[in-house]
């Protein structure tokens, strides 16, 4: 353990004060009349007023379908959306041009998937990205479900095979072996930017420097990376980048994929239809260039300006401090929830290159009853396999229960989370059983 | 919630264990959690009626989802499937109820003491997980509905897969 409490605090440089006043939902009551824990960021975070006042200001002011009508709110609702995406670039470091909007951080991960499979009939341009029978795509087996099954179907559907690394006892990265794992077959890798169980963050950028240089793409996984610490894609190494707006104080409905620009103007598009389209005729049509050409339909215009202003929240705090709070309530969570007697932490037990997701099983209790008597002490917690099931195989537990922590999380309530899981073992009278629910398959 | 029943019955579970012979054999999992039963049906012949001679099973999951196939195994053993499924249907009825309705001890015996788990919706399927690899289990040894299961746990929320 790697702990020094005074150290931690120290650099934290959050007022969570001030920040928790600016979360209305913190502030009403939940069972039995308990005061809100929120411990589930990691599933989706709370929103501050700022951002739902934008959403409002938005509907209120400029609604109107961005890209499209030649009237004032139209001109605004268009601006209003434009706006947001050069907002998310700058939040990245990026260029406005890289950032498309989706539905969702999984709906960025499928893009690119079908990308590479359209691209087999998408002509010329489109065949640097091509997938078929001999080459590899690969993945980890520390993955969310949402950046492993796409890459399951994306290899049934061409033929390709699907490789992954697998993790060490710890929860971190098993890297023994990229030498064998990246080869002139690899077409693409997609890794986590830091896990939604273990908090794990694996070197993206040794794993992207390894694949370039074997010609392969890179995508990352930014579920649970943007919200929490600073990203700049100019030193990330991936290709692409995905996330989602509702894990970072921002609205639901949004999601943002990052590509580099030669390569998303190479891909054929995902979804097609209205907005995305150049000419059609009965016989086809052509396309707009990126990000345009990703984004069909109606934009989600009200959730891009929710977004940013969540760019514009979470710079004002910096994303260092942000980072650097949530360090201080992992290492406080680690110290005090890690040294229950029965409870073991899934991942590491520092935090060096770990985030704020603190999964842990207890023994004897099983992870939807920790919850439940975590529920009635008013603490929300994230119980199941986390959409991480063959993580959870790797690491002998059947299911666990997760805490995670956010701008707006107290030491305080890490403390109450410990005293909750010590009342969860009382009251089960643990030990009579005495096992950890291990994955029976 | 945690009524004394379930967590005597999550402690000690009754009928717990596969046994032979069998007419069939599902595994049911819960999707959400990993949760899963292995479930196996053994039928006779009583008056012209089929009769569940027994029940035996494998859960892994929370107190309420090994509790609840405890208690259903005690209850619907030696019963026709008939009235079995009179019980399942009714206790079906008492987790869709979110705790609006009086259960029948007299019909649900020991199940009563799920009413409380009807008013937590994230756990009534932990409590239906046994009951609906039940069912299924029963179709498939009445040798009919094969491949129907499926359809019938999307129908009512809860997820199944089959050996």
């Amino acid at each position: 353990m790697t702990i020094s409490e005074g150290t931690d605090r120290r650099a934290d440089r959050l007022d969570v004060e001030a920040v928790r006043a600016d979360f209305p939902i913190l502030g009403r009551a939940v069972r039995g009349g308990n005061r809100l824990i929120y411990l589930d960021s990691g599933a989706t975070s709370q929103k501050p007023r700022q951002v739902l006042d934008a959403e409002r200001d938005f509907y209120t002011t400029h609604n109107a379908a961005a890209h499209r009508g030649a009237h004032l709110l139209g001109e605004e609702a268009t601006d209003a959306y434009e706006n947001a995406r050069a907002r998310v670039a700058t939040f990245l470091n990026a260029e406005p041009d890289e950032i498309v909007f989706t539905k969702s951080a999984t709906e960025a991960v499928n893009l690119v998937a079908y990308a590479m499979s359209n691209a087999a009939t998408a002509g010329q341009a489109a065949s640097r990205l091509a997938v078929g029978p001999g080459d590899e795509v690969l993945i980890t087996e520390m993955e969310h479900h949402a950046n492993l099954v796409p890459w399951q179907q994306l290899c049934q559907r061409t033929g390709a095979t699907l490789r992954w690394f697998g993790v060490t006892p710890e929860g971190r990265l098993d890297l023994s072996n990229m030498d064998e794992l990246i080869t002139a077959k690899t077409k693409i890798v997609a890794v986590t930017h830091q896990s939604n169980v273990t908090g794990t963050v694996p070197p993206v950028a040794e794993i992207a420097a390894a694949a370039h240089s074997h010609g392969a793409l890179v995508l990352a996984d930014g579920a649970q990376s943007v919200p929490h610490q600073p990203v700049d894609v100019t030193v990330l190494g991936a290709d692409f980048l995905v996330f989602s707006a509702h894990k970072m104080l921002g609205p639901s409905g949004i999601g943002v994929l990052w590509g580099r620009r030669e390569l998303l103007a190479a891909m054929p598009p995902f979804i097609t239809g209205g907005s995305m389209i150049e000419v059609v005729r009965m016989e086809g049509s052509t396309f707009l260039p990126p990000p345009e050409r990703f984004e069909a339909g109606v934009p989600a215009a009200a959730q891009a300006v929710g977004l940013a202003a969540a760019c514009d929240y979470l710079d004002a705090l910096g994303m260092q401090n942000v980072a650097a709070h949530e360090e201080a309530l992992t290492a406080h969570a680690l110290d005090v929830v890690g040294g229950i007697q029965g409870v073991r932490i899934l991942g590491p037990l520092d935090t060096e290159h770990r985030g704020g997701a603190v999964s842990f099983v207890v023994t004897g209790i099983h992870p939807h009853d920790v919850g439940q008597v975590l529920d009635e002490l008013g603490i929300a917690v994230r119980t199941g396999h986390h959409c991480a099931w063959p993580l959870h195989r790797a690491l002998h537990a059947q299911s666990s229960t997760r805490a995670s922590f956010y701008v707006y999380n107290t030491h305080d309530e890490v403390d109450a989370l410990a005293d909750g899981i010590r009342q969860a073992q009382k009251f089960f009278g643990t030990g009579f059983f005495g096992t950890e629910f291990i994955e029976s398959a | 919630m945690y009524q004394e029943i379930i967590l005597e019955h999550y402690r000690r579970p009754l009928h717990a264990g596969l046994r032979e012979p069998f007419d069939a054999q599902v595994q049911h999992i819960n999707p959400t959690c990993g949760d899963e039963v292995t479930l196996r049906v053994t039928l006779k012949e009583a008056d012209g009626e089929p009769v569940l001679a027994d029940v035996s099973y494998e859960a892994l999951g929370c107190s309420i989802s090994q509790a609840s196939v405890s208690v259903m195994a005690d209850m619907i053993i030696g019963k026709t499937v008939s009235e079995a499924m009179q019980v399942s249907d009714d206790f079906l009825r008492l987790m869709q109820s979110r705790g609006e309705i009086e259960p029948d001890e007299d019909v649900l015996g020991d199940a009563v003491a799920f009413e409380g788990v009807s008013k937590y919706p994230a756990r009534i399927k932990c409590a239906l997980l046994g009951w609906m690899a039940w069912k299924d289990a029963t179709a498939r040894a009445m040798g009919g509905l094969d491949g129907n299961a499926a359809d019938q746990g999307a129908a009512d929320g809860t997820g199944s897969s089959h050996d």
